[in-house]
């Protein structure tokens, strides 16, 4: 953690009323330390072409803009007003009605009144009133217009990075206005002048080069993925045995690369190879790829362009191996893009066949044009199907509750099944209160590119009203493990519980499933995939 | 500019238009003006107006299907879906419209946050909140209702619904003004609600900071507006009584268009016509959009089905993507060497050593 990061209590006194007197156009920003990311390099931007690249710092004043710069955000701004209904009408119809303003994480967390919903669009739409609307031409500041400036435009960069898009907001909108779209299309407007911030820059470069965000080239990702492949026999005995780049595979799978990187996602992957071994005798057919070995898309935080030029990959991956369809492992905004954009830029996916469930003979109906499957919709089925063997008391150590990603929830619909999946591998699970989790939930606060770590006061910020409702299930029923099925999420939760509630720890779904699962003739397991003794086995530890 | 200047300005700005006709009419007389040329000129305004926006936001299309989801998709089949929250396809979809648009369902969901900070420990709740929902509700069907009477005014034969609405809505004969002596007609309930809601909706804006620090002047000016058209209709029915037959004569005159000015109506009356003219003259430039809005707004508007039936983006263009081949190119003998399968073998690019 950034030494500069407040303790809890000191960050616990927020104040939520904003001044009474100065109005917000004549309150400047002020880029702060601890909140704000680092800009995006120079390397990294002209890596994938990006305009403006050359390196700089938005702590200081000069930001190297283009000389024409209010130019190009004008156009920028007039073409994405043609190019998108969204933009358009959430630029009109908002009436300051203030439902979304306390349902954002950044301002429960922050009190910064720029951090309101409402606020937050009212921003770009200042500058839309005057430069696209009479009255707002006329009228100027009456009408609530105000020019495009550089603060302006610094208040922009400042906010737009405080968003991680995560649509709580959007859902209790009368209008259905959607922030994130919002945010969406103005980070595109910032990108136009080589805004991005590094965090998000150099995962998009990587990935556009080596196939994934952490820049693993292809021999390093096999070997990362073999030494799972000890560590999953020295705690269960079972030799597992993943292909890579296997053409005329049946299905192509693609997770986060964080889940081959860093701990817990590395125990979720342990997972994924447990599972596959295990049905690989029931006729699974599977295989990693080392070009398409990113799942999560940081492009989607750039730019819809840039956005689907990562995502390009998957598709011709799956074309170029010959596979007949696609599975995607636990991931955030991944399931939104590939459920509300993949098909839509990069379909159709002809070449490719109806998923079909090898094991269970389930067609999964709902993916029958994106031909891409998510990992606890393949898995629920399974369990239903009685095709797995269970021992959830290999889990009984955990007592668990389940955050529902923003993503998967409100750009998808997926709720409960990760929670059957969950339910049958554990024997212990609670659910936080219900204004936190399903189509409700709050965001981890690191989401969108914004899981770095210079900004760690705005995470610890952000992910406030997560951890209270972990908290309380702590409390209240001894919560000590939250699962979740996003690869953002189990990289920075750790870091929010250990700041909040250090008690709890985090776990992906399928870590829990690798777990549960009893393998044909295995020794007695003793600890978990993370070495640590079974409920039960504590003693045994030194034996 | 703070919220004192936001809200002055509203104020002013409704007085202002008040005067005008007061003036016009008291002083002027300009009757043919207040009471024929600008009610057209502002039904003109109006629906041109709406047409023209709506046209406008129509043009640009809805590339992706972004509905916000608020419940369970349609996945596996014993898996129960929701419907209405997250719908799968256009039936889904109207039935989530018509109860947005008809009951704020958004909107009911709204809750307050309540945040304590209990010696350095913070303490996040959310707690019921529904009143803005209601309000809302409130103002939107009263002020309905009440167009609708209306129409026994615009129309020379009242229609059957009218008459029921009217003695529905004036129910309370009796009840609370009950002031036969002073011929005081009776009391619409609606006449009560929409100014009561107006008013709370004017007061919480100034009376919860964070709505007070958002609010504009595009804010508070139709609430005085409203409220303004709202208080002149009621001094006229309950006070300062105009010649109703008259008042009718204009009215039919108008939607007939063979506009008639009759002499004899209290410049009450041009007062409260000039608000409602503005009100709608104003409204395509305005906020209060939003009532058509609402039915173009994508993440409401469409189903969730992008995994089942390809979405197609109308300007969908092909992009340069890092393609497998230059990905081998760089790592082919990386991949060899770590066992990977690779598609051209060293010898097959020619290029071999000349890289070094």
């Amino acid at each position: 953690m950034a030494d500069t990061t407040p303790k809890p209590e000191e960050l616990a006194r927020i104040d939520h009323t904003p001044p009474l007197m100065k109005g917000w156009m004549d309150t400047p920003v002020e880029i702060k330390k601890g909140i704000a990311c680092y800009g995006a390099s120079a390397r990294n931007l002209a890596a994938v072409g990006m305009p403006n690249a050359r390196d700089w710092n938005p702590l200081e004043d000069d930001w190297k803009l283009p000389e024409n710069w209010e130019n190009i955000v004008h156009e920028g701004f007039r073409d994405r007003l043609d190019k998108f209904r969204s933009l358009k009408v959430f630029m009109d119809i908002c009436v300051r009605c203030g439902a979304c303003a306390d349902k954002c994480h950044f301002f429960i967390g922050s009190g910064d009144p720029k951090n309101m919903p409402v606020m937050r669009a009212e921003l770009i739409r200042s500058v839309y009133r005057k430069n696209f609307t009479t009255g707002g031409k006329i009228l100027g500041k009456l009408a609530g217009a105000r020019d495009l400036t550089e603060d302006v435009l610094k208040e922009w960069w400042y906010y737009l990075y405080q968003c991680t898009e995560c649509r709580r907001c959007s859902l209790f909108c009368p209008y259905g206005i959607d922030t994130a779209e919002v945010t969406i299309l103005g980070r595109e407007l910032t990108n136009l002048l080589g805004l991005n911030t590094e965090w998000i820059q150099a995962p998009v470069a990587n990935c556009n080069r080596t196939g994934n965000h952490l820049g693993i080239q292809p021999h390093a990702y096999k070997d990362m993925i073999e030494f799972f492949v000890d560590e999953i026999e020295e705690v269960t005995g079972i030799k597992v045995e993943p292909s890579f780049n296997r053409k005329g595979a049946e299905i192509l799978f693609i997770t986060p690369s964080g889940d081959v990187f860093a701990d817990p996602g590395t125990y979720t992957c342990m997972g994924y190879l447990m599972l596959f071994h295990y049905l690989q005798s029931m006729g699974l057919d599977i295989t990693w790829s080392t070009y398409a070995s990113e799942g999560g898309n940081f492009g989607y935080f750039t730019s819809h362009e840039m956005a689907k030029r990562l995502n390009a990959k998957m598709y011709a991956e799956a074309k170029r191996l010959g596979v007949k369809w696609i599975l995607g492992g636990e991931c955030g905004h991944m399931w939104r893009v590939l459920n509300q954009y993949m098909d839509t830029w990069n379909g159709p996916a002809d070449f490719l066949e109806e998923p079909v469930s090898p094991i269970t003979g389930t067609k999964f109906e709902n993916a029958k044009s994106t031909k891409m499957v998510h990992i606890t919709e393949f898995t629920a089925d399974l369990i239903k199907h009685n095709k797995l063997k269970l021992d959830p008391s290999r889990n009984d150590h955990h007592t668990v509750t389940f955050h529902d990603s923003c993503n998967p929830a409100r750009g998808m619909g997926l709720l409960e099944e990760p929670r059957y999946v969950i339910k049958n591998v554990c024997n212990n699970f609670y659910e936080m209160p219900p204004e936190t989790i399903r189509e409700q939930t709050f965001c981890c606060g690191s989401g969108a590119g914004l899981n770095a770590g210079e900004n760690m006061e705005l995470r610890m910020r952000g992910g406030l009203p997560r951890a209270n409702a972990v908290q309380h299930v702590h409390e209240k029923y001894g919560v000590n493990m939250m699962a979740c099925v996003c690869a953002i999420d189990r990289a920075v939760l750790p870091t929010l519980m250990e700041y909040w509630v250090p008690e709890v720890d985090i776990t992906g779904v399928h870590e829990l499933v690798g777990n549960a699962l009893v393998f044909e003739g295995e020794p007695e397991r003793t600890t978990d995939l993370r070495g640590e003794p079974l409920a039960g086995m504590e003693d045994n530890e030194d034996v | 500019m703070n919220f004192i200047v936001s809200i002055l300005f509203s104020f002013f700005a409704v007085i202002v238009l008040v005067l005008i006709p007061w003036i016009g009419v008291g002083a002027l007389n300009l009757r043919v003006l207040f009471g024929i040329i600008v009610p057209y000129a502002a039904m003109a305004t109006f629906f041109v107006g709406i047409v023209v926006r709506v046209i406008g936001w129509a043009r640009s299309p809805s590339p992706f299907r972004i509905p916000t989801t608020a419940g369970q998709q349609w996945s596996l089949p014993w898996i129960k879906h929701s419907c209405i929250d997250n719908p799968k396809g256009t039936g889904g979809v109207i039935i989530r419209m018509i109860f947005e648009v008809l009951t704020f369902r958004s909107l009911f969901r709204n809750t307050r946050l309540e945040y304590r900070n209990i010696d350095g420990v913070p303490k996040v709740d959310y707690e019921w909140e529904k009143w803005l929902w209601l309000a809302a509700l409130m103002f939107h069907y009263s002020f309905l209702v009440i167009f609708l009477r209306h129409f026994r005014l615009f129309l020379q034969q009242i229609p059957g619904f009218v008459s029921l609405l009217d003695s529905l809505d004036g129910f309370m004969q009796l009840g609370v003004l009950p002031f036969p002596g002073l011929n005081v007609p009776e009391v619409y309930l609606t006449d009560m609600l929409v100014m009561l809601a107006l008013t709370y909706l004017f007061v919480r804006r100034i009376y919860i900071p964070q709505i007070r620090y958002v609010s504009l002047p595009a804010d508070y000016f139709p609430l005085f507006l409203l409220l303004a058209l709202g208080f002149t209709g009621i001094l006229m029915r309950y006070f300062l009584r105009v010649d109703i037959t008259a008042v009718k004569e204009l009215a039919v005159g108008l939607f007939k268009f063979q506009p008639k000015s009759p002499e004899g109506i209290g410049v009450i009356f041009y007062i409260h016509l000039f608000m409602i003219s503005v009100l709608i003259a104003y409204f395509p430039f305005s906020k209060l959009m939003h009532f058509a809005g609402v039915f173009l707004s994508p993440t409401r508007n469409l189903s969730n089905n992008s995994r089942i039936k390809r979405h197609i983006n109308p300007w969908n263009y092909p992009v340069k993507y890092h393609t497998y081949e230059e990905y081998e190119d760089e790592f082919r003998e990386k991949m060899i060497e770590a066992g990977l399968p690779v598609d051209k073998q060293p010898e097959e690019t020619g290029e071999t050593g000349e890289k070094e």
